[in-house]
C-alpha cells in the first residue's frame, strides 16, 4: 500500500522511520518564480464562501454564537459527519455535525463549560454536569485541589494572571503531516511498539508513561474512525494532493474536537504539501485551479474553527481568537529556500477569498527568501493586513528548519518539542510589591512575603534593586509552583492524547512562563536610578503614588542607559525561573508578548514610578510604553532587540502599528527612469517581532 | 577628503545645529532612511508643517535645537545601519542649506564610512543657494546623490508672499543640478486656493521640463497637521480656515504637471 501511495518520491530514512523532515528535504521543490502561474477561485470556491459568510453573518446576529452542544460530550468519533454543502466542498470535515456549532468539552473544567453555554443562552445537560461534578474530576478540579493559599492571593491580586488552570493550556502542535505521509495504521504501530518498549521498572514516570501511550494509540485508533465517518481510509498514506490534505486536516480536527486549546496552532505544511501538488500537477492528475481550490478549501475550514468560550476568556484574549497558526516558507539549514509554490497558495487564499484573521498565516523571514516570494507577501501584506512576520534567521539557529509557530511566536521543532502554557507574571506589580514589602498597592493586604518596605521619601536605585531581586525571587517560585500544578493536572484530567500521539515517544518539554509590564519596570529603574523619585504614601504607610522629578531616559530610544535594565531584569527573573524544579524536567523560557492582555494587566495595577497611573494599560509584549518613542521605529525596535532572546526563547513581541503613508511613497511618485528597487521598504528585526491576541 | 589646508578640521568633528532624529524615515528619499532635522530656515512658507525648526539659535551656541557632530550623527547611523540596507542618510529641516559647510562634511564622511559608502540625500527649499553664491555649495552638492528639491510655487509674483523668499533660489538651485546631473525628485504642496490651479501645476511641469536630471514628481496634498505646533508655539496660523486638500485631486493634478512637462520636453526635442 505504501509503495502506491509513495510512487515517485524520493526515498530514505523517512521511509523506515517516522521522519517526515527527511521526507521533505528529499522531496520538495524551492519555488523562486512570481506568483503569476496562482489561479483564481474557482466557481464552487466562490459559492462555497459565499455560504460560508452568510454563516458568519447568521452567527453575528445570533449575539455571536449560532449553536452550541449542551448534550453531547465532544471527542473524536462524537459527532455524525457534517458539511457546508457537501457536493461544493473538496476538503470535508466540521468540528460538529453541523457548520458554527460549538461543541462541548469539558475535561478542561466543567464550570468553565456551563458559563460558557448559560452567557450565551444555553444549558448544559444538568447529568453532564452531575457526572462531570460528582464522578470524574477535571482539570480545574484538580489544580484548586492543590493550589496553596499564597498561589490563591496571587492569583486574586493579579500578580500572575491569565493562568490556564481553568481552559485548556493549547500551544501544543500535533505532527499532522504524519496522518497524511505514513497513514494511521503505521503510526498506531509505531506507537505499539513504543509501548512495548517500556516494561521495565513500574515507577510513577513509566506507568504514566504506559498509560499516556495507550491513550495515544486509542486516540489513533479513534482518528481513523473520524476517516471513516466521513467515508476515506486514512488507515493507509495519502496517494494524492487532495488526500494529503484532507488526511492532514482529519488531524488536525480530531484535535479540535477534544481540545479547546489557548491556541490550536497547525504546523508548518506548505512544503510538505507541495511534493503531493508537484507530483499531481507533473502526471496530469490536477491542474493549478484545482490545486488551489484543495488550499482554499482547507483554509475555509481553518476559518470555521470555534470554541464555546466565556466573556471573560474573550476579554482577556481580545476576541474569540483560535490561533490556527501556519508557519510558513523560511530557509532550510542546507541554504535552500523552503518557499515553494503552495507558499504562494495558502498566501493567495486571502486574495481568493478575501481577508481573515484565521488561520494565522505566518511567514517565517529570512532575508534570503526569494525577491519574488518577499514582494508577493509585500503586497498581500499591503492588501489584507493578514500576514504575520517571524525571523526564521533567529529561530532556525535554535530550532532547526523544522519547526513551526504555535500560538503567536512560540517556535518548536514539530513532533519533537511541546510546551507547557504559563500565561504571565506582572513584573511591574511585582516592583511595587517590592517597594511595599509584599503588600498590594491597591488593597494593602500581604500577598507576598513580608520583606522590609523601602523608607525615606525618594527611592534610591541600589536599594530598590536590591528589594526588587528578592521580590522576583519569591514571584518566580510561586510562578512556576502553580504551573507544576497546572500542568499535572491537565496531563491527568486533559491530556492532548490526539496531539501527543503525532509527537516522538520521547519529546523535550519546554516550560513557558511569561512576562508582563516590562517597559513599565524599565521605565521606573530608570527614573529611579537618573531623575529623583519622591513616594506619596496613604496613611498606613503603604506607597501609593510617586513623583517624578527631572527627565529620565526612556526605553524604547536605542539608549543603553535604559536597555540594559530592561535586559537584565529579563535574565535574572529567568535565573530564578531555572532555579525552580519544573514538571516533567521540563526546560524553562519566557516570553515577553502580552499583545491585547496588557489591557487587564494594566488595569490591575497601581501608579507605577515611571510616572504611568493606576490602572492605566501595559505597553503591549515588549514595546517601550505609549509615546515614549521618541527617535522613530527603528530605534524603538533597536531597543526592543536588544532583549535577550537566549532567555527569551518563547518570544519576544513587538507591535508596530505604522500608518500606510508613514511606509513610504508608492511608486506612482517617481517616473520609470529610477530604479524602483532602491524605494523597497525593507524592515529587519532582529527578534521574531509579530502581533498577537492569544498572550 | 579635508586634508590639505590648515583651517579645515575632520569632517566627523564638525559641528551642526539639529533640531532632532529620526531613525526611520521612510518619505524622504529612497528606501528606509535615518534623517536629520537640521535647526532654522530662512523661509516661512504659509503652510509649513515643521515650524518649530525655524528659529536659527544664537552665536553662542544658546537658543533652539542641539549641536551635534557629524561623528555623533553617524554614530547614530552605523547602530542600526542594517535597516538602512536600501535607504540611506537624508538632511532636511529646517533648511540644510543654511549649514553647507556641516550637510557637505557629514555626507563626505557618509560616503567614507568605514563600513561601507552610505548614501546621501538632501531636502531643500534651495533657499540660501544663488548661482552668484554657489562657490559656497560647491563641496555640498559634490558629495550629494540624490536631492528632494521643494518648488514653492510656479508664479515668480506670488512666491515672497507665500514663502517670505523670492522663487529665484529654487529655480537656480534647479539649474545647478540640472547641470551637475544630480538625480531631484521635486515636490510641490498643492493647497487648495493656492496652489492648486490647473495653471500652476502646468507651470510647474514646463519649469521641470528644463531639467533632464529630475526623476520624479511628488505632488503633496497640504494637511493640517502641523496646525497644533502653531498653537504649541504661540504663532497665528496662516492658512486658518483652508481645507486639506483632497489626495485624488493632487493625483489629478499631478497629471496635468507632467503633460505639461512632457510638452515642454518635447520642445527641447527630449
Amino acid at each position: 500500500m505504501s509503495q502506491e501511495a509513495w510512487q515517485g518520491f524520493v526515498g530514505g530514512n523517512w521511509e523506515h522511520e517516522i521522519d517526515v523532515r527527511d521526507f521533505i528535504q528529499k522531496n520538495y521543490t524551492p519555488y523562486d518564480g512570481d506568483e503569476s502561474f496562482l489561479a483564481g477561485p474557482t466557481e464552487n470556491t466562490t459559492k462555497l464562501w459565499d455560504e460560508v459568510m452568510d454563516l458568519f453573518q447568521q452567527e453575528r446576529d445570533a449575539g455571536g454564537v449560532l449553536d452550541m452542544d449542551t448534550d453531547l460530550v465532544s471527542t473524536i468519533i462524537s459527532h455524525p459527519a457534517g458539511y457546508i454543502d457537501q457536493p461544493l466542498e473538496k476538503i470535508v470535515g466540521l468540528q460538529t455535525e453541523k457548520p458554527l456549532k460549538r461543541a462541548l468539552m469539558v475535561n478542561g473544567g466543567i464550570r468553565m463549560a456551563v458559563a460558557a453555554c448559560k452567557q450565551n443562552g444555553y444549558e448544559v445537560d444538568p447529568e453532564i454536569v452531575n457526572i462531570y461534578t460528582n464522578y470524574r474530576k477535571t482539570h480545574n478540579a484538580g489544580v484548586f485541589d492543590c493550589y496553596t493559599p499564597e498561589m490563591r492571593a496571587c492569583r486574586h491580586s493579579h500578580i500572575i494572571t491569565g493562568l490556564p488552570d481553568a481552559y485548556g493550556r493549547g500551544r501544543i502542535i500535533g505532527d499532522y503531516r504524519r496522518v497524511a505521509l505514513y497513514g494511521v495504521d503505521r503510526l498506531i504501530e509505531e506507537k505499539k511498539a513504543e509501548h512495548a518498549g517500556t516494561q521495565k521498572t513500574m515507577n510513577e514516570a513509566t506507568i504514566r508513561h504506559r498509560e499516556e501511550l495507550a491513550e495515544q494509540i486509542r486516540a489513533l485508533q479513534e482518528l481513523a474512525q473520524l476517516g471513516k465517518i466521513y467515508g476515506f481510509d486514512i488507515s493507509r498514506p495519502a496517494a494524492s494532493f487532495q488526500e494529503a490534505v484532507q488526511w492532514l486536516y482529519f488531524g488536525y480536527l480530531a484535535a479540535v474536537k477534544e481540545q479547546n486549546g489557548a491556541a490550536m496552532s497547525i504546523g508548518r505544511n506548505s512544503t510538505f504539501l507541495d511534493i503531493y501538488a508537484e507530483r499531481d500537477l507533473r502526471n496530469g492528475v490536477i491542474t493549478e485551479a484545482e490545486a488551489q481550490e484543495i488550499i482554499d478549501h482547507l483554509v475555509m475550514k481553518l476559518r470555521m474553527v470555534k470554541f464555546a468560550r466565556t466573556p471573560e476568556y474573550n476579554e482577556l484574549f481580545s476576541g474569540d481568537p483560535q490561533w490556527v497558526t501556519e508557519s510558513i516558507g523560511g530557509m532550510g539549514v542546507d541554504g535552500r529556500s523552503m518557499v515553494t509554490k503552495t507558499a504562494f497558495r495558502y498566501l493567495h487564499t486571502l486574495e481568493n477569498m478575501g481577508t481573515s484573521p484565521e488561520p494565522n498565516l505566518t511567514v517565517l523571514w529570512s532575508t534570503r527568501l526569494p525577491e519574488a516570494f518577499k514582494r508577493y507577501c509585500a503586497k498581500i501584506s499591503i492588501t489584507t493586513s493578514s500576514i504575520q512576520y517571524e525571523n526564521d534567521d533567529l529561530m532556525r539557529v535554535y530550532h532547526g528548519d523544522d519547526y513551526a509557530i504555535a500560538c503567536c511566536v512560540s517556535s518548536m521543532r514539530i513532533g519533537k518539542e511541546m510546551q507547557f502554557f504559563g500565561a504571565r507574571a506582572n513584573l511591574a506589580k511585582c516592583l511595587l510589591y517590592a517597594i511595599n514589602g509584599g503588600r498590594d498597592e491597591k488593597t494593602g493586604e500581604q500577598v507576598g512575603p513580608k520583606f522590609r518596605p523601602v523608607e525615606g521619601d525618594y527611592l534610591d536605585y541600589d536599594d530598590v534593586v536590591s528589594k526588587y531581586r528578592d521580590m522576583m525571587q519569591w514571584l518566580a517560585e510561586v510562578y512556576v509552583n502553580s504551573l507544576n500544578i497546572i500542568h499535572y493536572m491537565h496531563d491527568k484530567y486533559c491530556y492532548e492524547r490526539l496531539q501527543m500521539a503525532l509527537h516522538d515517544e520521547h519529546v523535550h518539554r519546554w516550560f513557558a512562563t511569561g512576562i508582563a509590564g516590562l517597559s513599565v519596570v524599565a521605565d521606573s529603574l530608570s527614573a529611579i536610578k537618573y531623575a529623583k523619585v519622591k513616594v506619596v504614601r496613604d496613611e498606613t504607610g503603604l506607597v501609593t503614588d510617586y513623583q517624578v522629578e527631572g527627565d529620565f531616559p526612556k526605553y524604547g530610544n536605542d539608549d543603553d542607559r535604559v536597555d540594559q535594565i530592561a535586559h537584565d531584569v529579563v535574565e535574572v527573573f529567568m535565573k530564578y525561573v531555572r532555579e525552580t524544579d519544573t514538571y516533567r524536567n521540563s526546560v524553562p523560557t519566557t516570553s515577553i508578548l502580552t499583545i491585547t492582555s496588557n489591557v487587564v494587566y494594566g488595569n490591575a495595577t497601581g501608579n507605577t514610578p515611571d510616572g504611568r497611573r493606576a490602572g492605566e494599560p501595559f505597553a503591549p509584549g515588549a514595546n517601550p510604553m505609549h509615546r515614549r518613542d521618541t527617535h522613530g521605529a527603528v530605534a524603538s525596535l533597536a531597543s526592543v532587540a536588544k532583549l535577550p532572546f537566549k532567555d527569551a526563547q518563547d518570544g519576544i513581541s513587538n507591535t508596530f502599528s505604522i500608518v500606510p503613508n508613514a511606509l513610504g511613497k508608492d511608486a506612482a511618485v517617481m517616473f520609470d527612469e529610477l530604479d524602483l528597487d532602491a524605494l523597497g521598504v525593507d524592515i529587519q528585526i532582529e527578534n521574531p517581532a509579530p502581533d498577537c491576541g492569544c498572550c | 577628503m579635508t586634508v590639505g589646508t590648515e583651517k579645515n578640521v575632520r569632517d566627523v568633528e564638525v559641528i551642526g545645529r539639529v533640531h532632532s532624529t529620526e531613525s526611520f524615515g521612510t518619505v524622504d528619499g529612497p528606501g528606509t532612511r535615518f534623517v536629520v532635522f537640521c535647526q532654522g530656515c530662512p523661509m516661512r512658507c504659509q503652510y509649513c508643517h515643521n515650524p518649530d525648526t525655524w528659529e536659527f539659535a544664537r552665536a553662542d551656541g544658546t537658543g533652539p535645537g542641539t549641536s551635534v557632530t557629524v561623528g555623533e550623527l553617524l554614530e547614530r547611523y552605523e547602530r542600526n545601519r542594517p535597516f538602512y540596507r536600501t535607504g540611506g542618510i537624508t538632511v532636511t529641516g529646517g533648511e540644510p542649506m543654511a549649514q553647507p559647510d556641516f550637510v557637505a562634511a557629514l555626507f563626505r564622511a557618509a560616503h567614507a564610512a568605514p563600513a561601507g559608502r552610505i548614501h546621501t540625500c538632501l531636502d531643500t527649499s534651495g533657499a540660501t543657494y544663488s548661482a552668484a553664491g554657489a562657490a559656497r555649495f560647491s563641496a555640498l552638492l559634490d558629495a550629494t546623490d540624490m536631492v528632494l528639491l521643494d518648488i514653492k510655487t510656479s508664479d515668480p509674483a506670488r512666491h515672497e508672499e507665500l514663502c517670505g523668499l523670492p522663487a529665484s533660489h529654487a529655480l537656480e538651485l534647479g539649474d545647478e543640478l540640472a547641470r551637475r546631473r544630480i538625480p531631484t525628485l521635486i515636490r510641490h504642496v498643492v493647497v487648495p486656493g493656492i496652489t492648486d490651479s490647473e495653471e500652476e501645476v502646468a507651470a510647474v511641469g514646463r519649469i521641470i521640463g528644463n531639467w533632464d536630471n529630475v526623476v520624479g514628481l511628488d505632488l503633496l496634498p497640504y494637511h493640517t497637521m502641523g496646525k497644533p505646533k502653531y498653537e504649541k508655539l504661540g504663532l497665528e496660523y496662516p492658512l486658518k480656515g483652508v481645507p486639506a486638500m483632497k489626495p485624488a485631486r493632487a493625483k489629478e493634478l499631478r497629471q496635468v504637471a507632467l503633460a505639461a512637462r512632457a510638452a515642454r520636453r518635447a520642445e527641447r526635442g527630449r
